[in-house]
């Protein structure tokens, strides 16, 4: 089974990339991008076949390493 | 004093750190590789700059994770002092150690260059030499330094007096965020654990410790912990 996982800044947390990215993109010629947040994602291969069970192991990832719970949220998506 | 100088794939001030600690005491700190969950007890844990396992991820989080620093959490909760420098404060925060984190620079650009910072107590093992809002010249060198923290955070960060240094003015004003290399909250350099057992900061103190090297303002930061500590 496969994790996605996508983690993002909190909302009300300053992201500096994102801004410069929509800075960029405006001048590019895309007027209609208001604002942007950048974040990362993350694809995880498991040997474990319960959704469940995958789905608790990857929170815990999450908050462990994969995720700062001072600025980020994190969401998992498990495929297959 | 007896010190233990922590050391990870990519730390690159650990010789620094370690010259300030021997100029002070006359003895050469315990160099201590990442991967060793034990070593020999000691007075003091310097986590210090760098780029630990190449910044992957976030800076500092996979350091965080590494045996060493599993047993450093486990020391400074008994009271052991912790000093978290630049990539070594970004590892203490990760860890959990202090509160908030390190953010890119809010003009997303690396910074080196001396600033000025203002000592906002000398209450603590780490800065007694220094007087309170005493101003000092130290640099610093780094992309990701701008301190964040949730607004409650913030109020008991201020209340209890756990800001350590602001980065000011000359004249020590912090007045629109003067001085603030990075657009960190509240023009914060440096915070305390709720014991002031553990100082995490951004800037170099053991890159201003001769004259030779353009100043000495960072030497009664290590001064004062011999001083506590011995």
């Amino acid at each position: 089974m496969k994790a996605r996982v996508h983690v993002t800044l909190k909302n009300g947390v300053l992201d500096p990339q994102g801004k410069a990215i929509g800075h960029s993109l405006n001048r590019l010629g895309f007027p209609e991008v208001g604002d942007v947040r950048q974040g990362k994602f993350i694809e995880l291969e498991l040997a474990e076949t319960d959704k469940a069970k995958a789905k608790a192991r990857v929170e815990e990832m999450c908050r462990k390493l994969l995720a700062n719970m001072v600025i980020e949220n994190y969401s998992i998506e498990l495929v297959g | 004093m007896k010190a233990a100088v922590l050391v990870f794939p990519g730390s690159n001030r650990e010789g620094d750190v370690a010259q300030a600690i021997e100029l002070v005491t006359g003895r050469r700190p315990q160099m201590v590789w990442h991967g060793d969950g034990d070593f020999e007890k000691v007075d003091l844990i310097v986590v210090p700059g760098g780029f630990s396992y190449g910044d992957y991820l976030r800076c500092g989080a996979m350091a965080a994770q590494s045996p060493v620093m599993a047993e450093v959490k486990k020391r400074a909760a008994q009271g052991v002092p912790v000093l978290g420098i630049c990539n070594g404060f970004q590892i203490v925060t990760e860890a959990g150690l202090l509160p908030g984190t390190l953010m890119r620079n809010s003009h997303l650009k690396f910074v080196c260059a001396d600033v000025h910072l203002r000592v906002e107590t000398s209450q603590s093992l780490f800065t007694n030499r220094y007087q309170a809002g005493q101003v000092i010249k130290v640099p610093v060198a780094h992309a990701e330094g701008n301190y964040f923290a949730d607004a409650d955070t913030m109020k008991r960060l201020e209340d209890r007096g756990q800001i350590a240094f602001r980065y000011c003015g000359p004249d020590g004003s912090i007045v629109d965020g003067r001085g603030n290399p990075n657009g960190s909250s509240s023009n914060i350099a440096g915070v305390f654990n709720d014991t002031k057992t553990v100082l995490g900061l951004m800037p170099h103190p053991e890159n201003a410790v001769e004259p030779m090297f353009g100043g000495t303002d960072g030497k009664a930061l290590f001064e004062g912990m011999v001083e506590a500590l011995s």
